[in-house]
Parts: C-alpha cells; sequence; structure tokens
C-alpha cells in the first residue's frame, strides 16, 4: 500500500475574466476508491476537515438530486455548518454540487468534479467552482469559505512563515 | 488589500494585450510607444490599458523627464500570489489527509466505520 510515486502538487487558477477557480490534483488510487472517499460519509468526515476540527454529517444523500449538510465542529462547540444539493452524482466520473456557508446565506457555489481514470491506478480530479461575483471569487481566495477556514490563519500563517 | 483592489487587479489582467503589456514591463520599464510597437494599436489605445493598469495598482508611472516610463508594481502579484497560494495550500493539506484515507482503503475494501460520526441518513452512497 506505501507508494513513493510523487504526487503533483494541488493546482489553483482564479480566471482573470471569469468567477471561477479551478483546482486540479492527482491522487494515486483509482477513480472508484477516490470517487467513494467522496461520496461515503464515513470516509469525507476523515479528509475535508483540518484534524483539529471534526466534521459532523447532519445529512448525506449521495444520489443525484439529493443533498447534503454538516457542520465543523472544534471542542464539541459546532463553529460553522454548510449544505447543498448533489445535482448529480455519476459514479467514478463527475461529481456536480452546490456549496452554501450558512454564515453567508446568499452566497452558493456550483462545483464541478471531474474523475479522470490515468490508468495504472492513478485519477486526476479537477474541480470548477463557480460564483456569482468576482468580488466574492476573490473573497473566497482571500479568506476562504469551506471549512479551512474555521481552523483560522494560525496553521497557514505559520507554514507560510516557515516557508 | 481590499477586496475591490484586487479585483481590479484581476479585472485588469482579463485583457490579452494587457496582459502583453505586463510581461514586457516584468522585463523592464517602458515608455507608452516602446509598449506600443509590437502591437497593430495606436499610442492612444496604449495609453488607456496602461491607465487601467494603473487604476488597479499594477502599473505607475513615473514622471522623469518627458519619458515618463511605465513601471510594473510587483507588490500587488506578490499579494495576489500570496492569495491564491494561501488557498492552494490549503486545497493541499485537505488532498493530502484525502492520500492517506485512499492508502487506508487498499488495505480493507470496506472502510473501517468511525464509530464517533454517525451519519443519519447515508442514502445511497454507502
Amino acid at each position: 500500500m506505501t507508494s513513493t510515486r510523487s504526487t503533483r502538487p494541488t493546482e489553483i487558477e482564479a480566471d482573470p475574466a471569469v468567477p471561477t477557480i479551478r483546482m486540479v490534483r492527482e491522487f494515486d488510487a483509482p477513480p472508484e476508491r477516490v470517487f467513494r472517499a467522496w461520496v461515503d460519509p464515513d470516509l469525507f468526515v476523515r479528509w475535508i476537515g483540518p484534524r483539529s476540527i471534526d466534521t459532523r454529517i447532519d445529512h448525506w444523500d449521495a444520489r443525484t438530486g439529493g443533498s447534503w449538510r454538516y457542520a465543523s465542529v472544534r471542542d464539541g462547540e459546532e463553529i460553522a455548518s454548510f449544505y447543498g444539493s448533489f445535482h448529480e452524482v455519476r459514479p467514478h466520473e463527475r461529481l456536480v454540487q452546490t456549496f452554501t456557508f450558512t454564515g453567508y446565506p446568499d452566497g452558493v457555489s456550483l462545483e464541478t468534479m471531474t474523475f479522470s481514470d490515468l490508468g495504472d491506478g492513478r485519477t486526476r480530479i479537477v474541480g470548477l467552482s463557480v460564483v456569482e461575483s468576482m468580488e466574492i471569487r476573490d473573497m473566497i481566495l482571500a479568506s476562504g469559505m469551506d471549512t479551512g477556514v474555521v481552523e483560522g490563519y494560525q496553521k497557514l500563517d505559520e507554514l507560510l512563515a516557515a516557508g | 488589500m481590499a477586496t475591490d483592489s484586487l479585483s481590479r487587479a484581476f479585472a485588469a489582467l482579463a485583457d490579452p494585450t494587457r496582459r502583453d503589456i505586463v510581461a514586457r514591463l516584468a522585463v523592464g520599464d517602458a515608455t507608452v510607444s516602446e509598449l506600443a510597437a509590437p502591437f497593430d494599436v495606436s499610442l492612444q489605445a496604449v495609453s488607456k490599458h496602461v491607465k487601467v493598469l494603473a487604476d488597479a495598482g499594477l502599473v505607475t508611472q513615473t514622471r522623469r523627464a518627458q519619458r515618463r516610463p511605465c513601471h510594473l508594481d510587483a507588490e500587488v502579484f506578490d499579494l495576489m500570489t500570496a492569495w491564491i497560494e494561501r488557498y492552494r495550500r490549503r486545497a493541499e493539506e485537505r488532498y493530502q489527509r484525502l492520500d492517506t484515507v485512499l492508502a487506508d482503503m487498499d488495505d480493507a475494501e470496506h472502510p473501517t466505520a468511525h464509530p464517533h460520526h454517525t451519519p443519519r441518513d447515508q442514502g445511497a452512497a454507502s
């Protein structure tokens, strides 16, 4: 199970003309497995949030037309929650979701994740997030409206400082 | 840096001619006529592009005699890059956690449930 094959780091691209964020990452596992880590709630909670935060799934129906809701919990206290729909669940190929941070209820992001089989047990995912304006997009880039932000910038600032 | 400043910077860079101008200025300062040389456009058009870049804080024009060379303000680019890099690192940290989960799944096709997480509705995903 150990793999020494180098994994290319995550690529992030903010389009200068439209309010999107594009993300590319490769994984050392076949598409079926990567897809399952995304739609199986028991697996999802193990990687989505920072280590200091527990992700509590309140609702999870990973079917086309289904919906989801989860909360970030630190020291037993809910600090943020998120919800959205599973617009399309096409096993091992494509996952389309909406995403709203309840702290900013007017905002909604459309998230399309594509899973490509690279052969040799590897997968490339391409994620495209579309939001309503360049301002919102840049705010997301600057602060993050995902679970990562609730950890605060502390850890990342340390990382950046350590450079 | 205010969010609207960053938006202006991204918007200014949405234009391919302005991106070319920025690429040229990354090599060194240049006057508007020097900038216009490789393009099939008027000096006025290039001046307009430079003004957009200046309004976005990407370019400054110094008043050095009559030459008034344009200068790329690298600080704004550094901030944009830093923001994207911070976002990227956060995503990378998350996907490294996913790498670990995927490696665990190699061993057990049916992953071990974590008892402290009890999803109420697992739908068709499980």
